[in-house]
């Protein structure tokens, strides 16, 4: 293990970065505009703002969600409607997964 | 080297016909992809069924196998495959046909090859994105802390297994460990990105970004719900009658006489304002009331709630009918 390894290294908590363009998100996710525009069509991400796809931005969150996307249909062969529908579902588990918790650690 | 039974891994028996192996493949990769299971060790499964998949989809390389899993008695450790065993079989193509190369076993790539064999593709992200200059691809990890790093803040090792293509364009994992920073405030699910930590770009384009999604280890007192912090605190019957002054210790470390208000509820909540995570909006601290009853072991508590059922009117299921 060599020095340079072990420096440390800071980064910035992702959710609360400035919003990304179109360009910006399909250059992290490499993936082709087209492939982005679709998914904003099948509703797996939202712009927060923009009328047009050039005028597009996305929270930094938006990230997450398509690199999800692009693994689920990759890995399981599904298209990106299909992907939208795990995504939200997922979403909602979480959500009352939380709840769960919070129900079951108050009734102890 | 350990032997793999890809038809244990898949959960089929030695006779399954390809549609079977196809569905039971299906099914499990359904249930272990890291970005839909909770299992801790989804990942590792998912992989494991890949490659089983890998083997057992092609028939010729699932012949070999077959002939393989023959010489291999069940509690043998090391493994061996006898030498020469693939020359009756041309894997043609080489070993991978789907997938990151960096995803296969020893096992796999001592039967069927790795990079430096079977002219197998190093992918490093998937096929069809084309140029000279790719971004390398994000990484993503997760990482697991404690409340406490969320409010002070903190730096955390990690190690990760970083897929690397030697000269002989082998794909060998190396082993690299990061001293990350925790940005203080940082809340559960929230993704730290570390820029131009993940994998290499190609052609001389920047590498991937790494990015370690949050989880918070459970915590003996408290619950986090986003950026706001839950404490349950036990108090006794009067207490909740008779209001009281009683202590709370808060998460940044520290203690406070919290007064509690007379006639409160159980589960009534008692908030202190920023006291949950910190950030620029920070979170709220909520103090639970738990009501908790002294035993009837203890012949004075008798003594009084006897004297309370017979004195006070109190019909706390009026509302029932």
């Amino acid at each position: 293990m060599n020095a340079k390894n072990i420096s440390i290294v800071s980064g910035y908590i992702l959710e609360e970065e400035s919003a990304m363009t179109l360009a910006e998100l399909c250059w992290t996710c490499q993936t082709p505009a087209e492939t982005i525009i679709r998914m904003v069509d099948h509703g797996v991400i939202s712009p927060l703002e923009g009328k047009s796809s050039r005028q597009w931005r996305f929270h930094r969150s938006a990230l997450i969600r398509a690199d999800k996307a692009l693994r689920l249909r990759r890995d399981l062969g599904i298209n990106l409607a299909g992907a939208a529908l795990v995504l939200e579902l997922l979403d909602e588990i979480d959500d009352l997964n939380g709840k769960l918790n919070q129900l079951m650690k108050s009734n102890l | 080297m350990e032997y793999k039974d890809y038809y244990k891994i898949l959960g089929v028996d030695k006779g399954a016909t390809q549609d079977e192996i196809k569905r039971s493949y299906r099914k499990l990769a359904r249930k272990y992809h890291p970005d839909v299971s909770k299992e801790a060790d989804a990942e590792v499964k998912f992989k494991e069924v890949g490659e089983a998949y890998e083997v057992l989809k092609d028939p010729e390389k699932r012949e070999a196998y077959n002939q393989l899993g023959a010489n291999w008695k069940a509690g043998q450790s090391g493994f061996q495959p006898p030498p020469d065993w693939e020359q009756n079989f041309d894997f043609g193509g080489g070993g991978y046909t789907q997938g990151n190369a960096q995803d296969y076993s020893s096992f796999f790539e001592d039967l069927f090859g790795g990079g430096g064999r079977g002219g197998a593709y190093y992918s490093s992200g998937g096929a069809g994105r084309g140029g000279f200059q790719a971004k390398g691809e994000n990484v993503r990890a997760r990482i697991m802390i404690d409340l406490e790093d969320a409010i002070n803040g903190a730096t955390k090792n990690i190690t990760l297994q970083v897929p690397e293509v030697n000269e002989k364009g082998q794909v060998i994992n190396k082993t690299r460990t990061l001293k990350v920073k925790i940005p203080k405030g940082i809340k559960e699910g929230q993704t730290i990105r570390l820029s131009k930590q993940g994998n290499p770009g190609m052609g001389g384009a920047e590498a991937g970004d790494l990015m370690l999604e949050v989880a918070f280890n459970p915590h003996r007192l408290y619950t986090v719900d986003g950026k706001d912090i839950y404490l349950n605190v036990p108090v006794a019957p009067w207490e909740a009658t008779l209001g009281a002054k009683v202590d709370v210790p808060t998460p940044d470390g520290k203690k406070v006489g919290m007064k509690i208000p007379p006639d409160s509820q159980q589960g009534r909540k008692l908030r202190l304002k920023g006291k949950g995570l910190p950030g620029k909006q920070p979170g709220d601290f909520y103090v639970v009331l738990q009501i908790a009853l002294p035993p009837s072991s203890n012949p004075k508590v008798k003594e009084y709630n006897e004297k309370m059922r017979d004195e006070i009117n109190f019909n706390p299921r009026s509302y029932l009918f």
